[in-house]
């Protein structure tokens, strides 16, 4: 909203720092518990009971038991197994939303900041009037476009997470490219696609990585919500956003059905904050303790 | 302070141009032919010209842009492909739920969030603050259609304290006048009414709530430990004056600006948050016509929705910006 876009002035963060940040203990359970979702995608199609898709509907809606361990749905489907198999589709989500973010977000920044000018003035506007919208109404338009379904759901939630990349990243560059290191580039002739690329984008992208860092949780609740609104995810697919629509539609009856999926997004979500927050104290002197 | 509200009020007027087009041009990137889309498969080549022509998509985008700039600018945001209303009237008659929904979220959080953070920054490192900061880090991880699921699950379903959703119970209409359930009960005058009202925003406004109460807690605990560093609050403390006093007229004073940019700031959350809880509680708002429009491709009333809320959040985020110019001094000046 505002109409100059702030300055970040922090100084160069030395990538040793960020690694010891992550081994204070809020930090490690935030590890252990990103490392168990990790480990779920992979292991998801060994580890799981049954297979996700299957129906057996003499077992519909039958409660948490020995057989099926968090219940089983309207039609029958382990809801386990499901949870299992929906943590793929959340990694993709944090990979392809979070990754588009980081990497469309943060070159409009760099080359905003580097470039400066008329380009720098149209690209800030942008990310000025994007960040405008409440994240979530800008998300629904995008889908409202596009159609609904996971592949653009992921696309939208991208989208909305860009201009906060692009102006952290620009206000990194301003910060950085009037170092004494930028300067001796320049005087031994490199060209000015080299000083970006070379000099000024290393020394300016670790808190963008931060960000990303604690954006990944945020993109899973994101595209969950979406999928919740039956805006992304589609039935069948085992996705925890859709598991929940289907436990909204049997929450008198089956509570087991919304309870296990939410819990499984708000874990990591946790798991990402922590490792966040601690990469942030460390970035933020002000907030260090 | 006048050319600093002016500045302002000309930047406004650029944003609210630029958000128009991102919502126009957003719209339009629309795979298909709305045409098609209304006639059906069976439509003749002829009928679908003339529907073209008729809604004007068959003119240049920039046209169709100035005509739906010229149009938003008298109030006319297109015809419901539902309804045959007006999109704008359907939006009007969803937004007061939106409204009463959010600002009885944003009540409860400042209320309990900004006591909580000042207890939290006082009594700091004590089992009390570490338990709240361990909540607060709770709350904002919450994916809050979780939550509110959670609470329907448990006040409605298992202890039946509270209606599984809705606004008012079945043949109790309070009269149309603001179009919020709450104060239209109370202006009817019947404590029974107004009760049920309330009875039925407990859970949508406790869940929309949870995110902003976890940061508002959050950021007023940090705001109040850095501003009792100064050294003013030292002598304060020097001349005597009790803890609460030191607190409340030395502390929170200057802590209120970045405390009141955060409760502001609450509003985009909560307008985002507003249109999953209305889903979960069967709350007729904006969020819930937009979800249900996109659903039903009903795109003219998507996109008066989306304009309007844009409008809204620009408009409160300016009120928000223009109140530190009265908090602060400092910032109107150049």
């Amino acid at each position: 909203m505002s109409g100059t876009a702030q300055i970040v002035t922090a100084p160069a963060v030395h990538r040793r720092a960020l690694w010891q940040a992550l081994r204070r203990p809020g930090a490690r359970v935030g590890l252990a518990i990103v490392a168990l979702f990790l480990l779920m995608t992979i292991t998801a199609s060994w580890i799981a009971p049954y297979d996700p898709f299957d129906q057996d509907l003499s077992s519909a809606l039958s409660p948490p038991a020995a057989d099926h361990w968090f219940g089983a749905d309207q039609y029958g489907r382990d809801v386990l197994s499901r949870i299992l198999y929906g943590s793929r589709s959340a990694l993709i989500v944090i990979i392809v939303a979070d990754g588009l973010a980081l990497v469309v977000g943060g070159a409009l920044g760099l080359t905003a900041g580097f470039i400066g000018g008329a380009v720098d003035a149209i690209v800030m506007r942008l990310v000025d009037v994007l960040l405008a919208f409440p994240y979530l109404l800008l998300a629904l338009i995008i889908v409202a476009a596009l159609g609904p379904s996971l592949t653009n759901s992921i696309i939208a939630i991208g989208i909305i997470n860009m201009p906060q990349h692009a102006r952290l990243m620009r206000g990194q560059v301003l910060a950085v490219q009037n170092a004494e290191y930028i300067w001796a580039a320049r005087s031994v002739g490199a060209t000015r696609l080299r000083v970006m690329l070379r000099h000024v984008l290393p020394n300016s992208f670790s808190p963008v990585l931060v960000m990303a860092t604690l954006q990944a949780g945020s993109v899973v609740v994101e595209t969950a919500g979406l999928s919740f609104l039956g805006l992304g995810a589609q039935p069948p697919s085992p996705d925890w956003g859709a598991l929940l629509a289907d436990g909204h539609s049997y929450f008198i009856t089956a509570w087991w059905i919304a309870t296990f999926p939410g819990l499984a997004i708000f874990l990591v979500v946790v798991g990402f904050n922590l490792v966040g927050d601690a990469l942030r104290d460390q970035l933020d002197p002000r907030r260090r303790t | 302070m006048a050319p600093y509200i002016a500045q302002r009020l000309l930047q406004l007027i650029f944003v609210l141009i630029g958000v128009s087009m991102v919502v126009f041009v957003t719209m339009h990137l629309l795979p298909g032919d709305v045409a098609q889309l209304l006639l059906g498969d069976h439509a003749t080549a002829t009928a679908l010209l003339r529907l073209r022509a008729q809604l004007g998509i068959d003119q240049p985008i920039w046209v169709q842009y100035l005509r739906f700039l010229e149009g938003a600018l008298r109030g006319d945001l297109g015809t419901s492909l539902q309804t045959n209303h007006p999109a704008l009237d359907d939006v009007l008659v969803a937004f007061p739920v939106t409204l009463q929904l959010t600002l009885a979220s944003l009540t409860i959080a400042s209320l309990i969030g900004v006591p909580l953070g000042v207890l939290t920054a006082v009594w700091q490192g004590t089992r009390f603050d570490t338990a709240m900061m361990t909540l607060t880090l709770f709350g904002v991880s919450m994916p809050i259609f979780w939550f509110g699921l959670m609470l329907l699950i448990l006040f409605a379903a298992v202890l039946g304290w509270v209606p599984t959703g809705g606004l008012m119970p079945v043949g109790m209409d309070p009269p149309h006048i603001t179009g919020m359930s709450v104060p239209d009960s109370i202006l009817a005058g019947d404590p029974a009414m107004v009760w049920a009202a309330i009875h039925h925003q407990l859970l949508p406004a406790f869940t929309l709530a949870t995110v902003p109460l976890a940061l508002i807690t959050r950021i007023t605990r940090a705001e109040v430990m850095a501003a009792s560093l100064f050294d003013h609050v030292r002598t304060a403390r020097a001349k005597g004056l009790s803890g609460t006093r030191v607190i409340l007229r030395h502390v929170l004073r200057n802590a209120a600006i970045p405390i009141v940019t955060v409760i502001g700031l609450q509003l985009g959350l909560l307008l985002s948050g507003a249109v999953l809880t209305e889903t979960i509680f069967a709350l007729p708002g904006v969020g819930r016509l937009m979800v249900d429009s996109i659903l039903s491709r009903d795109y003219p009333v998507v996109q008066a929705g989306a304009l309007f809320i844009a409008a809204i959040f620009v408009l409160v985020n300016l009120v928000v910006d223009l109140s530190y110019a009265v908090l602060d001094p400092r910032i109107t000046r150049p």
